[in-house]
C-alpha cells in the first residue's frame, strides 16, 4: 500500500502558488488518489514568501497539520532559497524542482534530486507573463509520477477559461518534456 | 396560561387598558381661544386627541391619563387643566 | 457524487441545496469565500434568494431576525469579530426561536489582531441558546448544513443554529467531498412551515416585554428546547444515514475508547490529527482514544459520562480559553464527570492559527500520563518569562 506522500510549494504572492497546488489536487484526485490541498494561511501580499501544500494518499487524508517532512518540494523563485530554508524537512529520496536560470550555488541536502529548470522564460514564452506555476506543475507531474499529464491538462483546462488554458498547457506540456528529457 | 413561543402576543393590548381612570387632572380644551395648530395632538403621549371637522382638537377621555403635556405646549393657553371630581 | 473542492465552497453549496429563501451576511475573513460563491448563485439565478447586503454584521444578522419572523428559511455565515458584532441579536434570535442556520468559520478574537483559527468566537457565544455544531472535515462541514435546518426548524427546537468548522484549515482546504443532489437534500429537507410568523393580516409582535414574573419560565423554555434538541438530532442525524450513508445521530464520535487509558477530548478539524496520532501511539503499546464532541450546545453530558466510564485520565484540547479559569470544553467535561475520580486535564491549545502536529498531540499525552495540564500547550517560553 502506498502510504501519505507530501508536496510543499515555495513561492512568492502573485506566483501563483495556492492555485498550484489545487491543480495539482485536482489531478491527483481525477486519478484516482485521495488528494488534500491547502495554503499556509498567511495575510497573502504580492512578492511576499507563501506556501502551499499538497498531500496524496490512498485513504482518507485526516491530518490538518501543515508539511514539514515533504517528498516533493517546489521552488517558484530561486531567489527564495536566500531568504527561506526551502530544503527543510526534505525526506531522504525526495525530490526538489526549483525554477531557476543557473545552475545552483546553494548547498543542496544529501540524497536528494534537484531538478532545475528555467520556468520563468518558459511561461514568458507561452503566457508573456513570468507566472510560473502551470509550468512547474508539468515539470512535477514529470519528475514525481505523481500525477498523470492528461489529469494536469484538465485540471487546467477546467481552471482556465479557453486560449488562456491552451497557454498554460502550452507551458506545463514543455515544462513536462524538459524533465523527462533529463530525468 | 401558558407563553407564548418566543413571547408573542396580538397587537392590540393597550387598547383593552382604559388609562382614563388614571387621571387626577382633566384637559379643558378653550374652543374660543384655539388657533388649531395641532401641537397638542403631536404632543400627546397617549395619542388620545383627535381633530373634529372644523380642526378643533377632541380628546379621549377614555385613554387621557392627565398628564398636562397638551396644556402645558399649547401656545395659545387654550387648555385649562381642572381637577377631576372623583 | 465525489467532488473535488474547496471547503468554502462545498458549504456554499450545501447552503444552496437547503434553499434559504433569505440571506444577508457581511464578508469577513476567512468566511469570505462562502458568502461571495451564494452572491454569485443568487445573482446567476441558480438560488432564488433575496440577498440582503448590509453595511455590518449587525445588520446582517438584525435582518435575518426579521426574515425568520416573516416564515422565511434563512442564512447567514461570519466570524470572529463579525459575530462579536451580531452579539445582541443572537440572544435575540434565541429568545424569539428563530431557526436561523449560520455558518461560524472559526477564528481568534482581537486584541491582537489575528485572522487565524481557534474557536474563541463561537465559543463565546454558548450561552446565547444557539446549537452549536463542529465539523472535523469538509464532508461534515458540509452535511451538517442540513442537520442544522431539519433540526433548528422543528417544532419542538424552533432554535437557531451554528454550523461550526475549523477557519482556513477547512474553509480553505481542497479536498474530497460526497456533495448531494439538489434532489437528494429536498427529500431529506421539507421546505421550512413557520409555526407562527409575522402577517399583516393577522399581526402578532415577537419578544415582548416580560415582567420579573414571566422571564424565567421564558428562559427556562429556552434552556429545556437546547436540551430536547438532542431527540431531533439523533433523529434527524439517523435519517440522514439512512439516507446518504453518513450517520450523525450521535452528539459524539468515539475513536478506539473501548480500551483506551488515557481519552483526548476535542472539537473540529484538530481530531483528525489527533486520530492519526492516536494511531501511531498505539503502534507503540499507549492506550489512547479520541472522544469529539460534534454538538457542544446541546452539550452531551450523559454521553461524554458513559464514553469516559473506562479511562485513567481526560486531556481536553480547547481551542479556546475562558480566561481567568479554564477552556471551555474541560469545564463542561469535567462537570459532566462530577463526583468520579478520573482526571481531567485541560490543554489550551492551538490558539490564534498555532500549528499542532502529531507530536504536539503525543507530548499532550505524555504530560497528562505525568499529571500535568490545566496549562497553555507550547508556550514560547522566552515571551513570557
Amino acid at each position: 500500500m502506498i502510504s501519505l506522500r507530501e508536496l510543499r510549494i515555495h513561492g512568492r504572492g502573485g506566483q501563483g502558488s495556492v492555485t498550484a497546488a489545487e491543480l495539482i489536487a485536482v489531478a491527483a484526485f481525477a486519478g484516482g488518489v485521495y488528494a488534500q490541498a491547502f495554503p499556509a494561511f498567511g495575510v497573502e501580499r504580492r512578492g511576499a514568501p507563501v506556501q502551499a501544500f499538497v498531500r496524496f494518499d490512498n485513504q482518507k487524508v485526516r491530518l490538518r497539520s501543515q508539511v514539514y517532512e515533504p517528498d516533493y518540494i517546489i521552488v517558484q523563485d530561486s531567489t527564495l532559497i536566500r531568504d527561506v530554508n526551502v530544503f527543510q524537512g526534505l525526506k531522504k529520496g525526495g525530490i526538489v524542482i526549483v525554477n531557476t536560470e543557473k545552475a545552483l550555488t546553494y548547498p543542496i541536502p544529501e540524497g536528494v534530486k534537484v531538478i532545475t529548470i528555467d520556468a520563468t522564460s518558459v511561461a514568458l514564452k507561452h503566457l508573456g507573463l513570468p507566472i510560473t506555476n502551470t509550468t512547474l506543475m508539468g515539470a512535477f507531474a514529470a519528475a514525481s509520477g505523481e500525477i498523470a499529464f492528461p489529469a494536469l491538462e484538465g485540471a487546467i483546462r477546467q481552471r482556465f477559461p479557453g486560449e488562456l488554458a491552451e497557454k498554460n498547457v502550452a507551458a506545463a506540456r514543455e515544462a513536462f518534456e524538459f524533465v523527462k528529457g533529463v530525468s | 396560561m401558558a407563553l407564548g413561543l418566543g413571547c408573542t402576543a396580538k397587537p392590540g393590548k393597550a387598547k383593552e387598558n382604559k388609562t382614563g381612570s388614571w387621571r387626577t387632572f382633566r384637559p379643558e380644551f378653550l374652543h374660543e381661544k384655539c388657533t388649531k395648530c395641532g401641537l397638542c395632538s403631536q404632543v400627546c403621549p397617549e395619542g388620545c386627541i383627535a381633530e373634529d371637522g372644523e380642526g378643533q382638537p377632541v380628546p379621549d377621555y377614555d385613554y387621557c391619563k392627565g398628564c398636562g403635556l397638551c396644556a402645558e405646549e399649547c401656545p395659545s393657553q387654550a387648555i385649562e387643566m381642572k381637577k377631576e371630581e372623583k | 457524487m465525489m467532488e473535488f473542492m474547496e471547503g468554502s465552497h462545498a458549504v456554499a453549496h450545501s447552503v444552496k441545496h437547503c434553499r434559504p429563501e433569505v440571506i444577508a451576511a457581511y464578508p469577513i475573513t476567512p468566511q469570505t469565500h462562502i458568502v461571495e460563491a451564494l452572491a454569485e448563485m443568487v445573482a446567476n439565478c441558480q438560488l432564488d434568494a433575496e440577498y440582503i447586503t448590509v453595511e455590518s454584521e449587525f445588520s446582517a444578522l438584525s435582518a435575518c431576525l426579521g426574515a425568520s419572523a416573516a416564515g422565511s428559511r434563512v442564512y447567514s455565515a461570519t466570524t470572529s469579530q463579525g459575530l462579536a458584532l451580531m452579539f445582541e441579536v443572537c440572544f435575540n434570535c434565541a429568545g424569539m426561536r428563530m431557526p436561523v442556520v449560520m455558518s461560524i468559520v472559526n477564528r481568534a478574537m482581537g486584541a491582537p489582531l489575528s485572522i487565524w483559527n481557534d474557536q474563541q468566537d463561537s465559543i463565546s457565544l454558548r450561552d446565547s441558546g444557539w446549537l452549536q455544531f463542529y465539523a472535523e472535515d469538509n464532508q461534515e462541514a458540509a452535511d451538517l448544513h442540513y442537520l442544522a435546518y431539519k433540526v433548528a426548524e422543528d417544532r419542538n427546537v424552533l432554535l437557531p443554529a451554528f454550523v461550526c468548522f475549523d477557519g482556513f484549515i477547512l474553509s480553505h482546504t481542497y479536498e474530497p467531498v460526497d456533495m448531494l443532489t439538489q434532489e437528494q437534500a429536498d427529500s431529506y429537507l421539507p421546505r421550512y412551515t413557520p409555526v407562527q410568523r409575522l402577517d399583516s393580516a393577522d399581526p402578532i409582535s415577537f419578544g415582548l416585554f416580560a415582567s420579573p414574573d414571566y422571564y424565567m419560565e421564558f428562559r427556562y423554555q429556552i434552556d429545556q428546547a437546547v436540551k430536547g434538541a438532542a431527540k431531533k438530532i439523533a433523529s434527524a442525524g439517523r435519517e440522514f444515514g439512512e439516507m446518504f450513508g453518513r450517520d450523525y445521530s450521535d452528539l459524539v464520535e468515539s475513536y478506539r475508547l473501548d480500551d483506551a487509558d488515557c481519552a483526548i477530548v476535542a472539537m473540529g478539524s484538530i481530531c483528525g490529527t489527533v486520530k492519526d496520532a492516536i494511531d501511531e501511539m498505539r503502534k507503540d503499546g499507549k492506550k489512547v482514544g479520541l472522544l469529539r464532541l460534534r454538538s457542544f450546545r446541546p452539550f452531551p453530558e450523559k454521553e461524554v459520562r458513559s464514553a469516559l466510564a473506562g479511562v485513567n485520565r481526560v486531556a481536553v484540547l480547547d481551542k479556546n480559553v475562558s480566561l481567568g479559569t479554564k477552556g471551555a470544553v474541560a469545564l463542561e467535561v469535567r462537570d459532566a464527570l462530577y463526583g468520579q475520580q478520573v482526571p481531567v486535564l485541560d490543554y489550551i491549545i492551538a490558539l490564534g492559527g498555532r500549528d499542532v502536529r502529531k507530536k504536539d498531540i503525543r507530548a499532550v499525552v505524555d504530560m497528562a500520563g505525568q499529571g500535568k495540564g490545566d496549562l497553555f500547550y507550547g508556550l514560547r517560553q522566552e515571551l513570557v518569562s
